[in-house]
């Protein structure tokens, strides 16, 4: 009865160095801000900063943020499937798919300010595709209203990193339909269409919403490419936080850390949902 | 069937010019001079440039201290979690996802926050910024470690190596290390790449990263700026076909996910 008991507490020990480390630079930090948000400079308990988390500006801020990764999560996640399940279709050749995933890898990965330049030489005032346009087709894009440095723009540039995501998440579940379903829901008589509406998109369902909750949150935390290709013209709740930090906008340094905490709340709301479609999409799966 | 097909490829196709115009426009924007004329200027200014060696130096020497600190924590909890303690895993895979609900920006607030505190050659070097990678890095690194546990018999190989009188230290390095090569390739390779692209952290720790270099000259030269992109693509690109050719070489899942950004 003794010695298993011992064994026990003594392997309980072998994980302690990477708790002791992610509680202390990961809780520890997370928890700061929450004293943080509470404390005006001075150290002296306020609850102003959390209620400057409802003025107008703070407001529009988390409100962009939402818009954006709502509008980059819906149509990454739509253009990642269609390009994932041509992919992955019968038809194609194998090579298709590795390149694909592979590309994909890459570009989930080349993300932030590298991303926003290559979109500015493209699209930008001056950039090749812009110059080109004007030159040849003559279309006049920013004369047109069209702006790289505007919602639509970022919402551009940022699909270059979620649809790839969306293609590395969704591949194994596209590989989880079976062909066989296919052809016997053919056999009774189905349409593509109906196949889709009654059979495939149920089986999808919970694996899709996960993988759009995922995009949500990979835009909603989103900071160097805003940055880089805005220079805070455009009020994300992560550009606010960086000029608050930065000293670029004259404000309590606290208020930084409101923001900060008003982020971790949303994403982790997104988070537990995340948790609940996956094990929905678990069940689905067995 | 020819129908869905042919859509299939239109949907690629559409695709594929999504993703390589702006490489390609990035390629040819870089090398422009004027409005007219072409040439390699904008390289020769930048190789030129002491700073940009500099920081991507510092940028790779932040990557290997980050790797090394992360696989020195990440190898033997994820080897004994796995052999000992597999109650832990939901726990531990949590709190290895758990940098995907504290994004890099909330990280690096906190993280100036909470250790204010500290003395100055930790809160003002750049040690609390590896600290910060470390954490950044987890959840990329336990996925590719977790993948190449998995597919190993880590308990035969334990025993194995324990009748024969090793001790703990001796089958961790000796024994299961050399068994996960694939893995700890990947999972350094993919922190690699997140590293050297890292921006969030660096700037508002105030140090100069290869990211934080590359916005800097931004501000003031756009051809230089997509000269350095393109590089920082590259470097992108090399770490992912690391990982592709030691899982093709030694065998093993393929593990990758996206970055920061």
């Amino acid at each position: 009865m003794r010695a298993p008991l011992r064994r026990r507490s003594l392997a309980w020990l072998g994980v302690i160095p990477f708790f002791l480390y992610a509680v202390g630079f990961l809780l520890y930090p997370s928890a700061s801000l929450v004293a943080g948000a509470f404390q005006d400079e001075e150290g002296n308990l306020t609850l102003s900063l959390v209620r400057d988390l409802l003025t107008r500006g703070a407001r529009q801020a988390f409100w962009t943020s939402i818009k954006i990764s709502l509008v980059t999560a819906v149509l990454g996640g739509l253009f990642g499937l269609l390009m994932a399940h041509a992919a992955v279709s019968r038809g194609m050749p194998r090579w298709v798919r590795t390149v694909l995933t592979t590309f994909s890898g890459v570009a989930a990965n080349f993300a932030g300010v590298p991303l926003a330049f290559a979109f500015v030489s493209t699209l930008g005032i001056t950039g090749i595709v812009t110059q080109f346009l004007k030159d040849s087709v003559e279309i006049d894009l920013y004369g047109s209203g069209f702006s790289l440095y505007t919602f639509f723009g970022l919402s551009l540039v940022y699909l270059y990193f979620q649809i790839p995501l969306m293609i590395l998440v969704i591949t194994p579940a596209l590989d989880g339909l079976r062909h066989e379903w296919q052809e016997a829901a053919a056999n009774l008589g189905a349409s593509p269409a109906q196949y889709w509406r009654h059979v495939a998109l149920p089986v999808l369902l919970p694996s899709l919403l996960g993988a759009a909750v995922l995009l949500f949150g990979n835009s909603f935390g989103a900071y160097a490419t805003a940055a880089a290709l805005t220079s805070g013209q455009l009020p994300l709740v992560t550009v606010l936080i960086g000029q608050v930090k930065t000293g670029n906008v004259i404000s309590d340094p606290h208020f930084g850390d409101a923001l900060a905490l008003g982020m971790v709340v949303i994403l982790t709301v997104t988070m537990g949902l995340y948790a609940l479609l996956q094990r929905r999409a678990a069940r689905w799966q067995r | 069937m020819r129908r869905g097909s042919w859509r299939s490829a239109l949907w690629l196709v559409l695709g594929a010019g999504y993703f390589l115009v702006p490489l390609l426009a990035t390629a040819q924007f870089s090398l422009k001079v004027t409005r007219e004329s072409y040439g390699l200027d904008a390289y020769r200014r930048i190789l030129a440039d002491p700073l940009f060696r500099e920081s991507l130096l510092f940028s790779f020497r932040l990557a290997v201290y980050t790797i090394v600190l992360a696989l020195a924590l990440l190898v033997p909890t994820a080897y004994w979690v796995h052999l000992k303690l597999p109650r832990l895993r939901p726990a531990i895979e949590f709190l290895s996802v758990l940098p995907f609900v504290v994004p890099p920006i909330v990280l690096v607030v906190g993280l100036l926050r909470g250790f204010r505190w500290t003395p100055n050659w930790f809160y003002g070097g750049y040690l609390i910024l590896v600290a910060g990678y470390v954490v950044l890095a987890f959840p990329y690194a336990y996925r590719a470690l977790d993948a190449g546990l998995r597919a190993l018999d880590i308990h035969t190989l334990t025993e194995a190596a324990q009748s024969l009188g090793a001790n703990w230290t001796t089958v961790l390095l000796r024994v299961i290390i050399p068994n996960l090569r694939t893995a700890l390739l990947s999972a350094a390779f993919l922190t690699l790449a997140i590293v050297m692209g890292e921006f969030t952290m660096g700037v508002l720790m105030q140090f100069t990263t290869f990211a934080v270099y590359i916005n800097y000259v931004g501000e003031t030269q756009a051809t230089g700026a997509a000269a350095l992109s393109l590089i920082s693509f590259g470097i992108t690109w090399l770490a992912m076909l690391g990982i592709l050719l030691v899982g093709r070489r030694i065998g093993g899942r393929q593990v990758q996910i996206g970055g920061t950004h």
